[in-house]
């Protein structure tokens, strides 16, 4: 049983990395959007320390959503996704490790690219690890909440926009406790514990919620 | 299984492979594995490759292997093929360790056949199996078509030319004059 | 009778034949009085003055926002689990009217909100959630829109919207702990529990009357959608009759 999730998340991790650097376009992204905003709010550098959090945290949701209308389509093309469905193995298991492989080829380069773009927004060693820790946390949350979107968009030719209109509504908890628990690090209205275990349940609950979903948009994507 | 375009072949084929949910009845296999269904008991070979032109040629194949269970019945003994040796013998060993995207749309198609080889499920359902083949690989797919008729598996397949296989049964699709739409509202 | 006897979506039309006609009374008739109510008996606010009013428009269209979610979640069920072949045409009939009822009372809301609190919109827990709520609806409406088959794209939105209405308890729960973290318990509170009797019986009355007003435009809308899809089904077939002149160069995969 455990061999062919093994050998799926291999495959999904060595396509990943293979086609066209999936990864490094996220990073891309996501420092574009964190040097386009001192552009927007000004160069002040309390301004900037003061919603870096927000920022990085709005940047990471972005790129990840942006870059997961892929993540069935391609399957659903070469008609791989038929083979999937009619496998006999659990569709929710594997959307969950499909998920687990998009997320460490796209989603822990945000993480790890984080703390270097914390420094161009001013932010203190203690919000940087803050944010980081929090980002690593929350960003499978994002994953696993987008993998809803893209399974339902899977059969549209351009589901990209809508994929994202359709996840963002729902991935505002992550969005609220991410940035209160990396805030509450820096300047405590709230001990940091409070608002990052709510972050972790969020994420725990995606990952029941969004391969169920998933798996069942995708049986009905097939007919 | 013959008909005209559109008829319903592809539809029916793939209904029996699962991904078409029935509108009332049931499909049973009888002689296979209690615990699954009938589709799971099938290859499905489409229209699509499923190849990963980023992956080598190998890897594809290895990976369908792994994910695709095998599956016996009473009269089908499992039997089961290294990669290497059935894409030899599909004549592209020569390619195992190439990126996927370099084969022609002929490779592909045998890449995919490949599939099929390295582990053993009793029905296949073929969705008309010799397009992109030329003539040579045609003849190895009906040779390989009978070996698997011999070894008591079942193939149902959609196809527009006469197949010379050992035993045949034709279903004729032919479109009602009066065609009615199945829809819940019509 | 059971709800099975109305699967039949032509039994269904003619039940909302005979039932259409009633609703649309009681509901002009409850209009009539609610109106009438709000506008000479209800007493205008000691610190609000007449703006108080608009609390008959905007409760009521909140109620109504929150309450089309739950029929288009019911209905999602009811495609997703029992396969009830008009559960989706009501899912879908349910959705812009829920949408036009959002978007009412985020108006009224923000309109309220003016003399109220001096400016047009506030990120108040509240309408923030209802904000969200707008979005979500719209989301759903997009997606029903861009399938081209309804069938298909009746148990898409069915999975969204049940997606979201497990989500919504959680999103109102995360803005409104956003909402005290960020701005402390300054914000007026609508239409909270205390209020007098005067004014809360034209508000039920009102409320009566936005909830006929909501069945009568569903059953419309439901019956608008049957036709809609007898006319595609008819298409479908006249294409389909008329396939044997045609030659097709490829065969596709059937979708």
């Amino acid at each position: 049983m455990t061999g062919w999730a093994l050998s799926l998340f291999r495959r999904e991790i060595s396509l990943a990395v293979r086609v066209g650097g999936s990864a490094m376009v996220g990073v891309l992204f996501f420092l574009a959007v964190v040097t386009v905003i001192p552009f927007g709010v000004g160069p002040d550098l309390n301004l900037l320390a003061r919603i870096g959090p927000a920022v990085l945290w709005i940047g990471a949701l972005l790129a990840t959503l942006l870059g997961l209308d892929r993540l069935f389509q391609a399957d659903r093309e070469d008609g791989a996704l038929d083979l999937f469905l009619m496998s006999g193995r659990s569709l929710e298991l594997l959307v969950l490790i499909k998920c687990l492989a998009h997320w460490m080829a796209t989603g822990l380069p945000l993480v790890i690219a984080a703390p270097v773009l914390a420094i161009f927004l001013n932010l203190e060693p203690v919000a940087i690890g803050a944010v980081t820790l929090t980002l690593l946390v929350g960003t499978p949350a994002l994953t696993l909440i987008g993998a809803v979107g893209a399974s339902l968009t899977v059969s549209l030719r351009r589901g990209g926009l809508l994929l994202a209109v359709l996840v963002i509504p729902l991935a505002i908890p992550v969005l609220i406790f991410g940035v209160s628990s990396a805030d509450a690090a820096i300047h405590d209205p709230v001990p940091f514990m409070t608002p990052f275990l709510i972050l972790c349940a969020l994420t725990l609950i995606t990952a029941v919620i969004g391969p169920l979903a998933s798996a069942a948009a995708l049986r009905f994507s097939s007919d | 299984m013959t008909g005209a375009n559109g008829v319903g072949k592809s539809s029916l084929l793939r209904t029996l492979a699962g991904l078409v949910p029935l509108k009332e009845g049931g499909i049973s296999l009888e002689g296979g594995e209690d615990d699954r269904t009938a589709f799971e008991h099938s290859h499905y070979f489409g229209h699509q490759d499923a190849v990963k032109p980023a992956l080598t040629v190998l890897e594809n194949l290895t990976f369908w292997q792994a994910f695709t269970a095998p599956i016996s019945a009473d009269v089908f003994p499992t039997e089961i093929h290294k990669p290497a040796d059935a894409l030899e013998f599909l004549g592209i060993g020569h390619t195992a360790r190439l990126p996927a995207a370099y084969l022609s749309a002929g490779q592909k198609r045998r890449l995919s056949l490949a599939r099929l080889l390295v582990s053993s499920r009793p029905i296949w359902l073929m969705d008309e199996p010799t397009s992109a083949l030329d003539r040579h690989s045609e003849a190895q797919l009906l040779g390989l078509m009978n070996a698997h008729l011999d070894r008591g598996g079942m193939i149902v397949t959609a196809t527009h030319t006469d197949l010379p296989l050992n035993s045949i049964r034709t279903l004729h699709l032919e479109a009602p004059q009066d065609v009615r739409i199945v829809g819940e509202l019509a | 009778m059971a709800i099975w006897d109305y699967a039949n979506p032509t039994r269904f039309l003619r039940l909302v034949q005979i039932i259409l006609p009633w609703l649309i009374g009681l509901c002009v008739i409850a209009f009539a009085a609610g109106l009438y109510m709000t506008f000479f008996t209800a007493p205008d606010d000691y610190q609000q003055g007449a703006t108080v009013k608009i609390m008959y428009i905007h409760v009521p269209a909140a109620w109504l926002a929150m309450m089309c979610y739950s029929i288009m979640a019911i209905s999602s069920l009811g495609t997703l689990v029992w396969k009830h072949p008009l559960a989706d045409v009501s899912a879908k009939a349910a959705a812009p009217i829920g949408a036009a009822f959002t978007f009412m009372s985020l108006v009224t809301g923000s309109l309220w909100g003016k003399p109220m609190w001096g400016t047009y919109w506030v990120w108040d827990a509240r309408l923030t959630s209802v904000l969200v709520l707008f979005i979500m609806y719209l989301g759903l409406i997009a997606l029903w829109r861009t399938m081209e088959d309804p069938i298909k794209a009746g148990k898409a939105a069915a999975i969204l919207t049940l997606v979201g209405a497990l989500n919504l308890p959680i999103i109102k729960f995360s803005v409104e702990w956003w909402n005290t973290l960020h701005q402390p318990a300054s914000v007026m509170r609508m239409g909270g529990p205390t209020i007098a009797t005067s004014m809360l019986i034209p508000l039920f009355v009102m409320a009566i009357a936005f909830t006929l007003l909501f069945f009568v435009l569903h059953l419309m809308a439901m019956r608008n959608e049957i036709l809609r899809r007898r006319v595609r089904a008819m298409r479908l077939k006249a294409a389909a009759t008329a396939r044997p002149a045609t030659v097709t160069a490829t065969a596709q995969p059937a979708e």
